[in-house]
């Protein structure tokens, strides 16, 4: 954790909240990161923010939506919102060939990929608070979701995870909250707009930590 | 063929993260399966997720990694972090055809050799 960061977040802690809340979108790739940042601003702003698709690396540099204001209760919440590139310990361009790519696309992709990896584990030292959205249908146990996660534990990041695709059959919540039980942990489907309510309720337990 | 390389504690733990990184780098990249007892901590994790990615070229594409008994279930991860288990490093596209992990153990699934007829 840099100097900057701890001295912020202890200065923070004295004298109330911070002007520029900044959340965070962190996960592995096609986790459906940018799809929840998309919904978040659609919900709240009227547009969507960052390009999906089902082939890995979409998002390959940081993209920062500022002033979102969410209102739910009678509460409300503003925010800098902070899409990542996923993290990965490994990006070949030859996975990207299967899905149709030329050989200097896939290359150029993969290079924008890892730049966009390094970025992501750069932008955590700046974040007030992460949203860890992790895809439902697949098993917790891999080594990038306890990177990630143990890099947040390390910085004192409040986490909410976000367990996405629950409209999947193969999904399964209460195996990522069995993987990561000192997390509150929430199912949604982003693309479907599936149990947003009650994400957006834990969005605001998030923050007040 | 596959070649393990076993780091223990003592040689390890006492270096500089740059050293770990290097020495971790140069085994991987010579196709060595890599178990270190004692692991790595997660912003340590972090740096040589980081340093992958910059080597990353047509013939390096990264590295696999799996960590034995990160135990969250306890609340006790720094404990768990000081005391290590091991981690396990190996680059990707090695002998090594699948990781497979829960919990309690992991599972390295190596590439079949073709037979000739």
């Amino acid at each position: 954790m840099g100097l900057g960061s701890l001295f912020g977040r202890f200065f923070t802690g004295l004298f109330g909240k911070k002007k520029n809340l900044r959340l965070g979108i962190y996960g592995p790739p096609n986790a459906g990161k940018s799809s929840l940042a998309n919904r978040i601003s659609k919900d709240w702003l009227g547009e969507e923010i960052s390009k999906v698709s089902h082939i890995p690396h979409e998002t390959r540099e940081v993209i920062v939506k500022e002033k979102i204001t969410v209102k739910s209760k009678g509460k409300e919440l503003t925010f800098n919102l902070v899409d990542t590139p996923g993290i990965a310990t490994k990006i070949d361009y030859e996975d990207f060939i299967k899905f149709k790519m030329n050989a200097k696309e896939a290359k150029e992709r993969a290079k924008e990929a890892t730049k966009g990896v390094i970025d992501a584990i750069k932008w955590l030292d700046n974040m007030d608070c992460v949203l860890v959205v992790l895809d439902a249908t697949i098993n917790p146990y891999s080594q990038v979701n306890i990177t990630i996660i143990g890099n947040l534990a390390a910085r004192n990041i409040p986490v909410l995870i976000v367990a996405n695709k629950i409209d999947l059959k193969k999904s399964d919540v209460k195996r990522i909250e069995a993987a990561f039980p000192q997390y509150p942990t929430i199912g949604i489907s982003a693309d479907k707009g599936t149990n947003l309510e009650a994400f957006y309720d834990e969005l605001f337990k998030l923050v007040k930590q | 063929m596959l070649t393990l390389q076993y780091i223990p504690h003592h040689e390890f733990s006492h270096l500089v993260l740059e050293d770990k990184l290097k020495k971790i780098m140069k085994a991987v990249k010579d196709d060595k399966i890599l178990l270190i007892e004692g692991r790595l901590d997660p912003i340590e994790e972090s740096e040589l997720i980081k340093r992958t990615m910059s080597e990353i070229n047509k013939n390096f594409s990264g590295i696999e990694i799996a960590s034995i008994d990160y135990d969250l279930k306890k609340q006790e991860l720094w404990d768990h972090i000081r005391k290590g288990i091991a981690n396990l490093l190996l680059k990707r596209r090695s002998i090594v055809r699948e990781i497979k992990k829960d919990p309690n153990k992991i599972e390295l699934l190596t590439m079949e050799k073709k037979k000739k007829r």
